[in-house]
């Protein structure tokens, strides 16, 4: 009979491994998923994790990688000081589109002036924009009580809703004949967001991410800060009785998450996709909640499992067109690598030990 | 903009179609919440329950055998949830969002050949006499058989929550786990089991929006009813006929606005369609300032050797 032993102390090489081996039985389990939906699980896997980094078109796919991955490293890297604490905010998607509102919108009210200092601004605007929105839901929760989970999830749906009568109205292209979405920002030279070195994918967004994530582990390691969000994680009431403020823990995670998410919209929409658009949010909000937990709320691991999941985007659109693999195929699978690393973290904490039944 | 064009009698009518998917749903999760689980994955069950109905529903043409179905799909779902938290010991929060993420990449997966595609009708239960009541009659007796279900439920779970030895035993476990332990129950079998009718429930009420409300299937078309049927349990401060007040609320303004949108009011389609997000953020902040109805072991783990 299976029995789990409680650990004294997580296993520190387990935590390691654990990461690893959620994303092969995943592979194994995708394999399987793929196999039914009737194509070759080998081909399917090795089109998704090593055709775009090591394959005949690795030159077109690599960039992505950086494309992608930035602004999922930079969400997941504010989401994971929340959740270290225990402040669960899921919003980011929101905070994530309001950004780019922001951001853009300083474009877009400035346009066609040509300066320096416009490039700057937006980003400032992008972060604020963020930053107040993950404030709605921290202020109701610190004044209140209310639950950050459910109010910043919502904010999602009004956000969505926001951006849509953006497009649409306010910051709609008056030059474009009518299609709804706003300006192009790639052509509009002091807003770009351009690579930094051409063709590797990396513009300020990425540099950003790598950035925080340097800096998230500085303050996480060797600040007081770091050192507060950790304790109230892992022992609320010790917390409280060395003085730490659970209120102004809230609002400092869950305004940073919303910063950094803001500015990962911004980035966004002045960069790879340009405009404000219906359709400019894909979910990196949400896939960043995966990337976090993946990097084991660790800065480093998250830009690993960034890049990663970045890695099954990229590997996912290209099996889309050369093997007609559904789109959604790459959801599901997402969503189990989140399933699969939660069930494998169990051996972190317990032991799982083989014992003979005992007599009742 | 033309208010008077909205005939108050089919508004409360369709409040009540409106209302009756986070009904479910929400009265679902209550059970699991009082048996100590806090499952934030009734969205993802929702719209994989939605897609399992809908595809069952048009494959055999009999709407009940979708609303099995979608019962069926909705609690499969969350076994994997009941696998996690109370044998792998997961954190509760992490793996109900795994559940709605997972569930809208499925649904989106399974619903791949079903768009575009009308169900069988749901029949319409004209109740005899009662119907041909004036105002009453729409507005109360003539919907389709899952709107009574869903009051029905809501009895049902009220008298077991108040009433029965199941019920308190379920109360217990939601209060303190360790003290149910100690007194012999069996923790992880109740919570299991009430996972499992809050999946099927979540299930029913995803079904209710594809073959009922929409009725046809769209890529993410609860657009986040699960997550309102979580904030109605809060609302409702864990009491069964609360839930039904807060989802008529609910049903009430989505309602309200989608009549407004279409008798042309000169605010933007868009604000309104923010507008049931919104209220339900108000009435959270309103119900939040009292906790104390909240299970005591709402969310928190169990494992025997503890």
């Amino acid at each position: 009979m299976l029995r789990l032993e409680k650990r004294p102390q997580p296993s520190r090489t387990l935590s390691y491994v654990t990461p690893v081996l959620a994303v092969l039985i995943t592979m194994v389990a995708g394999g399987l998923l793929f196999a039914l939906l009737g194509k070759d699980p080998v081909a399917a896997i090795r089109t998704i994790f090593w055709d775009p980094l090591f394959g005949e078109f690795s030159f077109y796919y690599r960039p992505q990688l950086l494309v992608k991955g930035g602004p999922l490293i930079l969400i997941a890297l504010g989401l994971s000081l929340g959740f270290r604490a225990g402040i669960w905010n899921i919003g980011a998607e929101g905070q994530y589109i309001m950004g780019a509102i922001t951001g853009a919108g300083v474009a877009l009210a400035l346009y066609p002036l040509e300066a320096w200092w416009i490039f700057p601004a937006m980003i400032i605007a992008g972060a604020l924009g963020g930053w107040a929105w993950a404030m709605i839901p921290a202020l109701l929760k610190v004044r209140f009580g209310t639950n950050e989970i459910l109010v910043s999830l919502m904010l999602v749906y009004v956000a969505e809703q926001f951006l849509a009568s953006m497009a649409l109205g306010l910051m709609k292209n008056p030059e474009g004949f009518g299609f709804p979405g706003s300006r192009n920002l790639q052509q509009y030279a002091s807003a770009h967001n351009a690579e930094i070195i051409a063709d590797t994918g990396m513009h300020w967004g990425v540099a950003a991410a790598f950035i925080a994530a340097i800096m998230a582990y500085v303050m996480m390691n060797r600040h007081i800060l770091g050192y507060q969000i950790r304790l109230t994680g892992e022992a609320p009431r010790a917390a409280r009785f060395s003085g730490v403020k659970p209120a102004r823990l809230v609002l400092f995670c869950m305004g940073t998450a919303g910063a950094l998410a803001g500015l990962a919209g911004v980035f966004e929409v002045s960069g790879p996709s340009g405009q404000i658009s219906t359709g400019f949010n894909v979910g990196y909000g949400f896939t960043a909640i995966i990337v976090a937990f993946l990097g084991r709320l660790h800065p480093f691991g998250i830009v690993l499992a960034g890049l990663l999941m970045a890695l099954t985007y990229i590997g996912g659109e290209a099996a889309q067109s050369t093997m007609q693999l559904p789109g959604a195929a790459i959801q599901v699978f997402q969503g189990m690598l989140l399933f699969f690393l939660l069930a494998v973290d169990m051996l972190t904490n317990y032991r799982v030990r083989f014992v003979a039944r005992e007599a009742v | 903009m033309d208010v008077s064009a909205i005939n108050p009698v089919l508004l409360l009518a369709s409040l009540m179609v409106a209302a009756t998917a986070v009904l479910i749903a929400a009265v679902g999760e209550l059970i699991v919440e009082k048996a100590g689980v806090l499952n934030l994955g009734v969205e993802g069950m929702m719209i994989t329950g939605a897609i399992c109905g809908f595809a069952a529903a048009v494959t055999t043409g009999s709407p009940t055998i979708g609303f099995i179905a979608a019962a069926a799909g909705g609690a499969g779902l969350s076994l994997l949830f009941a696998l996690l938290t109370q044998f792998a010991l997961a954190n509760q929060v992490a793996s109900g969002l795994a559940l709605t993420l997972f569930g809208l990449g499925l649904s989106s997966l399974i619903g791949q050949g079903y768009v575009g595609i009308k169900p069988p009708p749901t029949p319409e239960l004209d109740i005899p006499l009662l119907s041909d009541i004036p105002v009453l009659g729409p507005v109360l007796f003539s919907h389709d058989l899952v709107v009574y279900f869903g009051l029905a439920l809501v009895a049902v779970v009220w008298a077991f929550l108040k009433f029965t030895r199941g019920g308190l035993i379920l109360r217990a476990v939601g209060e303190n786990h360790a003290a149910a332990h100690a007194l012999g129950y069996k923790v992880v079998r109740i919570r299991v089991l009430a996972i499992l009718f809050g999946g099927a429930c979540a299930g029913l009420g995803g079904a209710y929006v594809s073959l009922v409300r929409v009725p046809q299937w769209t890529e993410g078309m609860t657009g986040g009813a699960g997550w309102i049927a979580l904030a109605l349990v809060v609302f409702a401060s864990w009491k069964p006929w609360r839930v039904l007040l807060g989802a008529y609320l609910f049903g009430g303004v989505t309602v309200l606005q989608l009549n407004l949108q279409a008798a042309g009011i000169a605010v933007p389609a868009e604000y309104l369609s923010m507008s049931p997000y919104l209220i339900t953020i108000l009435v959270l902040v309103i119900m939040s300032a009292d906790r104390s109805a909240a299970p005591a072991s709402l969310g928190r783990s169990f494992h025997a050797s503890q």
